[in-house]
């Protein structure tokens, strides 16, 4: 363990602002440090933190709900940790960070941890180290930590394994976008909020979206269709109350753990796939076959000794 | 992991009452192009609220924007700010619409580079590059 290991932990449990952003850089920059601070997180306190993921197609009011979701949650004076996901450029790698525009509220409530972060070629609509980023900002004392996904399509689902609890909002004027997405997430969305619920068509997206939530209501009698005006901090309460009983729902059902276990296996293997990409490039630099690609990477793996 | 050095982080901001938000949105643009993650935090900021996130996000340098007249005032602010927060290491740059005679001041109340409307915006990028280098540098010396 390095001195700078040390200091970045120690700055975690102070809950030292400087300290929770340098450490997540450490490991979304994969440096030296990064193994050593996340092998000694307090497990307990990433057991007891609630995830919740906020997840839907661009425009449909995930940064504006998140900010409604975070004032209510200060005002029950819980520390709330974000992760705001946004894509990277596929040319240049860059990217715009933009979620905080409509957070800067919190921006001097210490209380409030928010980190941008870009998708770095990453595909499933987070961030490879999302979940090492989740685990660091609850053990700097977050209690809730909410995860903003990039504007999603049909089939971005990473938030769902990673998120103890998955929101997916739409906004009325969608049409047929959302139409197509009810093979993918919407299936595996815990609720469903319908936001701008002000604007007209909101009435008949709730009933539509009440048949495809019916089967899931029933098992847990938690309503899982909701309305929000986010701009106004309407039915953020009433949201977050549902959210809490279905957060007892699953801890005490065994689901939460469940979820956990699986989000844990998925991450791990990732990492694998990650980890062995570059040594795997290497080999395929070095290779001269000129075989069909799938015949040539079966090859590969034989003399490689991976299976 | 690529062997690739990982994009550079800086914030773009607005402090004071200013919503002219063009320059800062072409830098930011611009920035991205180069391949750098460029936190964007909107207009109408307070010196406090660009430091605290500066700190929170963990940049590698702080680019701000004014053309409201302001920049005597407000650019130091943000640096002592940060100085306030622990981020001292963290280099400003400034532009917008700013007299030749404030150059020199901006740069003696710890300002790292000043641009105005003429600079033109691979200087810019070129400024930001280095700053966030010497920024990791430094930083990987600690």
């Amino acid at each position: 363990m390095t001195p700078k290991s040390k200091a970045l932990l120690a700055g975690l449990t102070d809950q030292d602002p400087r300290s929770i952003g340098r450490a997540i850089s450490a490991v979304e920059n994969n440096t030296a440090e990064a193994a050593d601070i996340l092998s000694k997180l307090d497990q307990n306190l990433i057991s007891n933190v609630l995830v919740l993921g906020i997840t839907g197609p661009p425009g449909a009011g995930k940064s504006t709900l998140t900010s409604s979701l975070i004032r209510t949650l200060r005002q029950q004076k819980k520390r709330v940790g974000i992760i705001a996901v946004d894509p990277s450029s596929p040319i240049s790698g860059g990217a715009i960070l933009g979620d905080r525009i409509r957070m800067m509220d919190h921006a001097l409530d210490s209380d409030v941890v928010l980190r941008s972060m870009a998708t770095r070629g990453r595909l499933g609509g987070l961030c490879a180290s999302a979940g090492a980023a989740v685990r660091i900002l609850a053990a700097s004392g977050c209690e809730v930590i909410l995860i903003e996904t990039v504007g999603v399509g049909q089939s971005e689902m990473d938030i769902v394994r990673l998120a103890d609890i998955t929101l997916m909002v739409l906004a009325p004027g969608f049409g047929d976008d959302i139409q197509a997405m009810k093979a993918g997430l919407l299936e595996v969305a815990d609720f469903l909020v319908v936001n701008k619920s002000d604007i007209a068509g909101a009435e008949a997206l709730c009933m539509d979206m009440e048949q495809i939530f019916f089967a899931k209501e029933e098992k847990s009698e938690i309503k899982r269709v909701l309305q929000t005006i986010a701009t106004e901090n309407s039915g953020i309460s009433e949201l977050l109350a549902s959210i809490n009983r279905f957060s007892h729902y699953i801890a005490t059902t065994g689901i939460k753990e469940k979820r956990r276990d699986k989000a844990q296996t998925a991450e791990t293997l990732d990492w694998i796939i990650e980890m062995l990409r570059p040594g795997l490039i290497q080999a395929l630099e070095k290779d001269t076959g000129k075989s069909d690609p799938r015949v040539r990477a079966q090859k590969l793996i034989d003399t490689l000794k991976l299976k | 992991m690529t062997t690739k050095q990982t994009p550079y982080r800086v914030l773009i901001g607005k402090p004071g009452l200013d919503g002219h938000d063009r320059g800062a949105k072409f830098i930011a643009r611009a920035l991205r192009d180069e391949g750098f993650e460029v936190i964007y935090t909107g207009i109408r900021r307070t010196a406090a609220e660009i430091a605290a996130t500066a700190i929170q996000e963990d940049v590698d340098v702080v680019g701000l924007s004014s053309l409201s007249g302001a920049h005597l005032r407000l650019f130091p602010q943000v640096v002592q700010e940060l100085k306030d927060r622990g981020g001292a290491d963290i280099p400003v740059l400034g532009g917008g619409v700013i007299p030749d005679e404030d150059i020199e001041l901006l740069l003696k109340e710890g300002l790292n580079a000043i641009f105005t409307s003429g600079t033109p915006a691979d200087t810019i990028i070129q400024s930001f590059t280095t700053a966030s280098q010497q920024h990791r540098d430094h930083d990987a010396q600690k």
